[in-house]
């Protein structure tokens, strides 16, 4: 089974399109999830993963199986949203349309919640992925990390440089967290 | 006190935008991985255009030497 997974991975770095196909069936979910906390909308995550696999069969050259497929599709997956953030325009609102599980907690206005996602949506894209990984889907710093290319430490950075940033947006707009 | 501002931060976030449910395409994207490959890789490469461009821009240039670059070709 495993020296199966391996062939399929040679394969792949060679070129071959039908162990790409095998490879964007085992991993489309995943990546496609991924891309989707960080955007969090559903029709630009399907963009999104169609332009990481797309990207991942350009790069097929520079995959090393030995590092494995996964991290690998996450960190082109990050530049892809990231470069996807950087196009938008940077007043717009992060457009959330999927239902989140759970209710939320009505000692916090919808006033200042829908504030709160208007003004994160304004974070620089670097600060705002980091931030929504680590702190809202609480994904492990070292994941963060590694998806990003950077260190522990400056994952940690952006998320205390972007909640610093979200305070002070919110409080010129007269709301004190 | 910074900490617990931090705390409050992160509350607040999770707040205005709850994690993600996993949650998977509503539709097979393998097509459109397909297309989005084709459609990309009849594109000429950027050094064709350039090539073109040059020899274009050199038959402009001096149109006497066209002749020799059909010849050439």
């Amino acid at each position: 089974m495993q020296d199966e997974a391996n062939d399929v991975l040679k394969a792949f770095r060679v070129g071959d399109a039908a162990a790409f196909e095998t490879l964007f069936r085992l991993h489309q979910r995943a990546v496609y999830g991924w891309v989707l906390r960080m955007v969090r909308n559903r029709a630009v995550a399907e963009d999104l993963t169609v332009e990481t696999f797309w990207r991942i069969y350009q790069g097929h050259a520079r995959f090393n199986p030995e590092r494995g497929f996964e991290g690998w599709a996450r960190s082109i997956a990050t530049r892809a949203a990231l470069d996807w953030m950087r196009r938008q325009h940077a007043e717009t609102e992060l457009a959330v349309d999927v239902a989140a599980p759970g209710g939320s907690d009505p000692g916090v206005a919808e006033e200042i919640r829908r504030k709160t996602a208007q003004a994160f949506g304004r974070l620089p894209p670097k600060l705002r992925v980091a931030a929504v990984l680590a702190v809202v889907e609480e994904v492990p710093h070292k994941d963060v990390g590694a998806a990003l290319g950077i260190s522990v430490a400056a994952v940690k950075v952006r998320v205390f440089r972007a909640l610093r940033l979200l305070r002070r947006d919110l409080e010129e707009q007269g709301i004190r967290p | 006190m910074m900490e617990r501002d931090d705390g409050q931060m992160r509350s607040l976030l999770k707040q205005a935008m709850p994690p993600m449910a996993d949650d998977e395409p509503r539709r097979d994207l393998w097509p459109a991985v397909r297309v989005h490959m084709t459609a990309r890789q009849s594109l000429p490469h950027w050094f064709d255009w350039v090539l073109a461009c040059s020899v274009l821009g050199f038959a402009l240039a001096f149109p006497a030497a066209i002749p020799i670059l059909l010849y050439c070709m």
